[in-house]
C-alpha cells in the first residue's frame, strides 16, 4: 500500500509535465509558422536564390570540372573501375548471347523461350518448391504474351547478376558485422545514408565513374542492393540464439564450426528474408537504370514516357509488375521453405529427388529444342496481347482527358490552387535565411539539438550547392505529398489496427504494391493526369502510402490489450479510445510512418522530375543528357540526398523522443482510468 | 583431426588430486574490471560498487574442491553468481581472476586449442534453456559433441544411439527438438552432455524450466545416470529441495561470494547466517539431519540397552525404533560409543516440522 501512496504522485508528475512537453511543442511549432508567414507577407519574392534551368554558377562548374577530369583521368583507381566495368560487361554479353543477343553468325540466341522457361521453373522447383513452378512458368509466359519477352529476360539478367554479387559480398560483410561490434559502428552508418538516398540519386555518379550501358547498370543495381542483405543478416546472425551458441561452444566448436553448423543455419530463414529485400531492391533499381541505358523492361517504359505513348509504357509496366510479384513470391516462399529442408523430411525428399531429376531431363531436352528449332526459341509473334491493351490503355488515357477532363483536371487544379501553390509560395518564395531559419526552429521543436544540428549542416550544404529555390520546391511537393500519405495512413492504419478482419483483406494488397519498381507507380497515374509535379506527387502518395499504412496499422495493434480493456472498461467512446490511448502510444510508429513516408515520396518525386515535376529531379534528368549540366546534375543530387538525411535525422530524433515521455502520459492515462474504474 | 593440443600437464600431486579445484576465482563485468579487485571497492556492496566503478562484481573470491565422483551443489537467489561461476570454470566465461584446475591440469592459462580439447573430452555442461540445434533431429544434437571432434557419422550416430537410450529417449532419435515436452528437450540436453564421456558434468539449473513433476523425474534420472556412470557433477539450482535431494555437499552464495559450503545436514544444522536460515527454514529436518546433529555426550547414568545406531542415520529414519524403545538410542561409530539420543531430542525436531507444515 504505501508503495503505491509514494509511486502515485510522482508518475503523475512525469505525466502532467510530458502533456505540458508535447503541448509546448504543439504551440511553439504554431508560433514558428505564424511567424514564417508573417515575415514571408513582408519579404515574399525577395532573395529566394531561384536560378533559371539554364543557368549554371561557378560551384556546378566546378563539379563539372572534377567529373570530365574523373573521366579523362588515367590512374589506378581508374584503370580498376574499368576493369570492373570489362569484367561485368563481359559476364553480361556471356548471359545474353545465351538468351536474349544472338551471337553472330547465328541468328537467333543460343537459348530461347522455352528453354528458359524450363531452366526458370526447375530453379523455381528447386528453392522454392512445386508450388511457385506455378508463379513462374505462367509469369515467363506472359512476358512472352505481353511482346517483351527479350526485355525480361534482359532485366532479368541483369536483376540476377547484380543480386549475386550483392549478395557474395553482403552475406558476409553482414555475418562480420553481426559478429564486431566495431564492424557494426562503422558500416551501419553508410547503411543508413545510402538507404536514405532515392534510388535516382545514384545513376548519375555511376554514369560519370562507369559511362552508360548494361555494366554500370548492373553495378548501380548491386550497390542499391546490398545494404538491406547485410542489415538482414547481421540482424539474423545476432538474433541466434545465445543459450544454442553458448551450449554449443561448451562442446568445444571451433569458429568456423560455429559458424556452418549453428549460426547459419539458424539464421538461414531470415537471411533469406534479406535476399528477397535484396531482389526487389535490384529489380527495382534495374529498371530506373534505364536511365543510364540498361537493359531490359525499363527501356520501352521510359521509351513510352519519353514519347508519349503511354499504352507502350503500360504494357512494359505490367511485365514488371509480374516480374517483381514472380520474384517476391519465389524469395518468400523460399525463405518458409528453408526449415523444411533443413529438416529434409524423409519421405518428401526423395519425392523430391525422383522430381528433380524428372525436371533435369524435362529442361535439357527443352534447352536443346530451344536451340534447335526457331518456333521454341523465338516467342510466337501471333499470340501477343500486349499490343491490344496498350491500344485500349491509349484510348482509355484519350477518354480520361477528354470526357472526363472535368474530373481529372479539377481534382489536380483544387489541389495545386488551394494547398500545393501556397504551400509552396511560403516555402520556396521566402528569402532563404528566413525559410532556413524557420526549418531550423522545427527541427530543433521536434527532434531536439541533433536534429538541429543535422537540420544546420545540411541546409548549409543545400545553400552551397546553389540550388536553393529548387530545394525548396522539392521540399514542397515532398511535404505536402507526405501529408496526404499521413492522412491515408492513419485513416487505413487505424481502421486495420483496430480490426484483424480488415487487416487480413488489405494487408496482401499493401505487401504486394510495396514489392513494385517505383518506376511502374508512374504509369497509370500518367494515364489520368498531364505530366506536371501534380503528377508526380500522386504516384509518390500511392508510392509512399502502403508503408505508411503498415507502420501505423502495427503500432494501433501493438497497443497493450490490457491497456485497450481498461479504457474500455472505464468507459471510452470509440473516438476516446482512438485518439485518447491507441493514437498516443502509437506515437513513435506514426512518426515512423511519417519518417518512411517523407523518403519514399522524395524519391518518387525526384524521378518524377522526367514527367514534368521540374526543381532538382528534373536538374538530373538533364544532367544526363547534357554533357554540360552534368556538374550541375550532380550538385542536385546531393542536394536530394542533404534533403533526404535531414528529413530522415528529423523524424527519427523525434521518433526516439516521443518514445518515452509518451509512455510516461500514457501510464498517467492508464491510471487515471484505473481510478475511475474504482 | 587436426587438433593435436592437449592440456598442459598434471602437475598437482597424485595423492590430493581433486576433479575439479577452483582458487580465489573473481568475476567482474564492467569496464576496467581487473582494477577493481584488491582495492576497497571490491568490498563494497554491488549498487555501490556499480554506482562507483560501472561493474558489478558477479563472482567474489570464490574457492572450492570437488572431488572425483562428488555430488557438488551451488545455490543461491537468483543473481547470486550461479551462473557465471559455472561458466569460468570452463571459461564460458573469461574470469577475471584466480585459477581454476580440472584433473589436475590448469584450465585458467590454457591456449585457446587446450581450451577446445578440455570442453571436447572432458567437461560438457547441461544448460537451463536446453540450447539445442532446431533444425538437427534429436539425434544429431546428441551426436553434435563428437561431430566436432571429427568423429566418423556412422560411429558417432551409433555412440548417440547408445546414449538416447541411457537417458531414456529411445524412439525420439528422429524427432525435432520442437516436437518434444520440455522435460524431453532436457533429456536431450542430458544426453548431449554424456555424449562425449566427460569426466565433469556441469549443470545450470537444469530443470529449472520443468513441470515439478517432471523435474522429480528428472532429478531420478540424474541420482540413477550418478549411480551408473560415477561422474563428477558440479550442480547449480536455486531449489534447495533439489540441492539437498542431490547434493553431496552444498555450497551457497550470495552476491558473488560464498557463504557456507557443507553437507546438506550441516546446512540444515548450522545455518552459517540469516541468509541460510532463510533459505533452510521451511525444510523438512527430519528428513536431512543425521543424528550426528542431534545427539549428545554420553552420560554415566545413561542406559546401555538402547538400540544402537549409526551418527549417519536420518531422524525420521530412526524416529520409530527410538520412540518404541524405553531406553535411549546409543549412537556407535566405528565401535566408539559417540553419543546419546534421547525422545526429547527427536520429538524436538519431529514437533517442531509439525508446526511449520501441519
Ligand atoms: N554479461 C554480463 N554483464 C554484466 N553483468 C552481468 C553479466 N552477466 C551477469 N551479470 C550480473 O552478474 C550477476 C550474477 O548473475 P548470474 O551469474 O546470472 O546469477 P545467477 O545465475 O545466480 O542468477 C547479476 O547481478 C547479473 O546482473
Ligand atoms: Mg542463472
Amino acid at each position: 500500500m504505501s508503495s503505491i501512496a509514494t509511486v502515485r504522485p510522482k508518475t503523475h508528475d512525469t505525466g502532467a509535465l510530458a502533456t505540458l512537453r508535447a503541448r509546448w511543442r504543439l504551440v511553439s511549432l504554431l508560433a514558428v509558422v505564424a511567424m514564417w508567414v508573417l515575415v514571408w507577407a513582408f519579404t515574399r519574392g525577395e532573395q529566394t536564390l531561384a536560378i533559371q534551368a539554364s543557368d549554371r554558377t561557378d560551384i556546378h562548374g566546378w563539379f563539372l570540372a572534377r567529373t570530365t577530369a574523373i573521366e579523362n583521368a588515367d590512374n589506378v583507381v581508374t584503370s580498376l573501375l574499368a576493369a570492373l566495368s570489362s569484367g561485368m560487361d563481359a559476364t553480361l554479353l556471356f548471359l545474353q548471347h545465351l538468351f536474349t543477343v544472338p551471337e553472330y553468325p547465328r541468328p537467333y540466341p543460343q537459348i530461347g523461350w522455352l528453354g528458359a522457361l524450363a531452366i526458370a521453373s526447375l530453379a523455381a522447383y528447386a528453392v522454392a518448391g512445386w508450388r511457385q513452378v506455378l508463379v513462374v512458368a505462367p509469369s515467363f509466359l506472359l512476358f512472352g504474351l505481353l511482346g517483351y519477352y527479350e526485355d525480361a529476360m534482359d532485366l532479368l539478367i541483369v536483376t540476377g547478376v547484380a543480386v549475386a554479387v550483392a549478395l557474395l559480398i553482403g552475406i558476409p560483410l553482414g555475418i562480420w558485422m553481426g559478429h564486431s561490434k566495431i564492424v557494426a559502428a562503422v558500416v551501419t552508418p553508410v547503411l543508413d545514408v545510402m538507404q536514405t538516398m532515392p534510388s535516382f540519386v545514384y545513376l548519375l555518379p555511376f554514369s560519370i565513374l562507369f559511362g552508360i550501358g548494361p555494366a554500370v547498370a548492373a553495378l548501380v543495381t548491386l550497390v542499391y542492393a546490398m545494404p538491406p542483405s547485410v542489415r538482414v543478416t547481421a540482424y539474423a546472425v545476432r538474433g541466434v540464439s545465445t543459450t544454442t551458441l553458448e551450449a554449443t561452444d561448451s562442446l568445444g566448436q571451433n569458429r568456423w564450426q560455429r559458424l556452418r553448423h549453428v549460426e547459419l543455419p539458424m539464421a538461414k530463414r531470415t537471411i533469406i528474408v534479406g535476399v528477397n529485400q535484396t531482389t526487389m531492391a535490384a529489380l527495382a533499381m534495374a529498371t530506373i537504370a534505364a536511365y543510364v541505358d540498361g537493359p531490359g523492361l525499363g527501356q520501352p517504359v521510359l521509351e513510352g514516357l519519353r514519347r508519349g505513348q503511354l499504352g507502350k509504357s503500360f504494357v512494359a509496366g505490367l511485365a514488371i509488375v509480374i516480374m517483381a510479384i514472380m520474384l517476391d513470391r519465389t524469395t518468400t516462399a523460399a525463405s518458409t521453405r528453408s526449415d523444411r529442408v533443413a529438416r529434409g523430411d524423409r519421405d518428401t525428399g526423395r519425392v523430391r529427388t525422383v522430381a528433380l531429376v524428372a525436371g533435369t531431363v524435362v529442361t535439357l531436352a527443352a534447352v536443346y529444342l530451344s536451340n534447335s528449332y526457331t518456333w521454341a526459341n523465338q516467342f510466337p509473334e501471333g499470340v501477343n496481347i500486349g499490343d491490344p491493351i496498350s491500344t485500349k490503355v491509349d484510348d482509355l488515357a484519350d477518354w480520361l482527358r477528354s470526357d472526363l477532363s472535368a474530373i481529372t483536371t479539377g481534382v489536380q487544379e483544387t489541389f495545386t490552387l488551394y494547398f500545393l501553390n501556397p504551400v509552396q509560395d511560403l516555402v520556396a518564395n521566402s528569402p532563404w535565411f528566413v525559410a532556413g531559419l524557420a526549418i531550423l526552429a522545427i527541427a530543433w521543436i521536434v527532434g531536439g539539438v541533433r536534429a538541429l544540428g543535422a537540420a544546420a549542416v545540411c541546409l548549409a550544404g543545400i545553400y552551397w550547392l546553389d540550388l536553393w529555390n529548387n530545394a525548396m520546391i522539392t521540399l514542397t511537393a515532398v511535404l505536402v505529398a507526405t501529408v496526404v500519405v499521413m492522412i491515408l495512413g492513419l485513416a487505413v492504419g487505424v481502421w486495420m489496427g483496430r480490426s484483424q478482419v480488415v487487416d487480413r483483406s488489405v494487408r496482401p494488397v499493401l505487401d504486394a504494391a510495396q514489392t513494385m519498381p517505383p518506376f511502374v507507380y508512374l504509369i497509370p497515374v500518367l494515364v489520368l493526369f498531364d505530366a506536371n509535379r501534380f503528377t508526380a506527387m500522386v504516384a509518390g502518395i500511392i508510392y509512399a502510402a502502403p508503408v505508411a499504412i503498415k507502420l501505423i496499422a502495427d503500432g494501433v495493434s501493438g497497443v497493450s490489450a490490457t491497456t485497450v480493456e481498461a479504457a474500455e472498461s472505464a468507459g471510452s467512446s470509440r473516438l476516446q479510445m482512438i485518439t485518447k490511448v491507441q493514437l498516443p502510444m502509437a506515437r513513435g510508429s506514426i512518426l515512423l510512418a511519417a519518417n518512411q513516408g517523407l523518403l519514399y515520396v522524395l524519391s518518387m518525386v525526384v524521378i518524377g522530375g522526367m514527367v514534368g515535376a521540374g526543381a532538382l529531379g528534373f536538374d538530373i534528368v538533364y544532367g544526363f543528357r547534357q554533357a554540360n549540366f552534368a556538374g550541375k546534375g550532380l550538385a542536385a543530387g546531393i542536394t536530394i540526398v542533404l534533403i533526404g538525411i535531414m528529413l530522415d535525422r528529423i523524424t527519427t530524433y523525434g521518433a526516439r523522443r516521443a518514445q518515452s515521455p509518451g509512455r510516461a502520459t500514457v501510464r498517467r492515462k492508464r491510471l487515471s482510468l484505473s481510478r475511475a474504474e474504482t | 583431426m587436426t587438433e593435436v593440443d592437449t592440456l598442459p600437464p598434471n602437475t598437482a600431486d597424485p595423492g590430493t588430486t581433486a576433479a575439479l579445484s577452483v582458487d580465489g576465482l573473481w568475476k567482474v563485468f564492467g569496464p576496467r574490471a581487473d582494477k577493481v579487485i584488491g582495492t576497497p571497492d571490491a568490498e563494497l556492496p554491488r549498487p555501490e560498487l556499480l554506482k562507483k566503478t560501472g561493474c558489478v562484481a558477479a563472482v567474489k573470491e570464490v574457492s572450492f574442491d570437488v572431488a572425483p565422483g562428488e555430488v557438488f551443489v551451488v545455490m543461491g537467489l537468483s543473481g547470486s553468481g550461479k551462473s557465471t561461476l559455472v561458466r569460468c570454470l570452463t571459461r564460458l566465461i573469461e574470469p577475471t581472476a584466480g585459477t581454476v584446475t580440472i584433473d589436475g591440469h590448469d584450465i585458467t592459462n590454457a591456449s585457446d586449442a587446450q581450451l577446445r580439447d578440455l570442453r571436447r573430452h572432458h567437461v560438457s555442461m547441461v544448460f537451463q534453456h536446453f540450447g539445442l540445434l532446431p533444425h538437427r533431429q534429436v539425434i544429431d544434437n546428441v551426436a553434435y559433441g563428437l561431430e566436432i571432434r571429427g568423429v566418423s557419422k556412422a560411429e558417432r550416430r551409433k555412440k548417440a544411439g547408445e546414449i538416447v537410450d541411457l537417458v531414456g529417449l529411445t524412439g525420439n532419435e528422429q524427432s525435432y527438438p520442437d516436437q518434444l515436452s520440455g522435460g524431453m528437450q532436457q533429456r536431450v540436453g542430458l544426453a548431449r552432455a554424456l555424449a562425449g564421456d566427460p569426466s565433469l558434468l556441469l549443470f545450470d539449473e537444469p530443470f529449472s524450466a520443468l513441470d515439478p513433476l517432471i523435474r522429480r523425474d528428472m532429478q531420478n534420472e540424474v541420482i540413477r545416470l550418478q549411480e551408473d556412470l560415477q561422474k563428477t557433477m558440479v550442480f547449480i539450482t536455486h531449489d534447495l529441495q533439489e540441492a539437498l535431494k542431490l547434493g553431496d555437499r552444498i555450497l551457497i552464495m550470495r552476491d558473488g561470494a560464498i557463504v557456507q559450503v557443507g553437507t546438506p545436514a550441516d546446512v540444515v544444522a548450522n545455518p552459517a547466517d540469516d541468509y541460510v536460515r532463510d533459505f533452510v527454514s521451511d525444510v523438512p529436518r527430519s528428513h536431512v539431519l543425521t543424528l550426528r546433529y542431534v545427539m549428545r555426550e554420553p552420560r554415566p547414568d545413561d542406559s546401555s540397552e538402547g538400540p544402537i545406531m549409526s551418527p549417519d542415520t536420518i531422524v525420521r529414519q530412526a524416529a520409530r525404533a527410538a520412540l518404541a524403545s524405553d531406553h535411549v538410542v546409543r549412537v556407535v561409530d566405528n565401535g566408539e560409543l559417540v553419543g546419546i539420543v534421547d525422545d526429547d531430542a527427536i520429538l524436538r525436531i519431529v514437533v517442531a516440522e509439525e508446526s511449520v507444515s501441519p
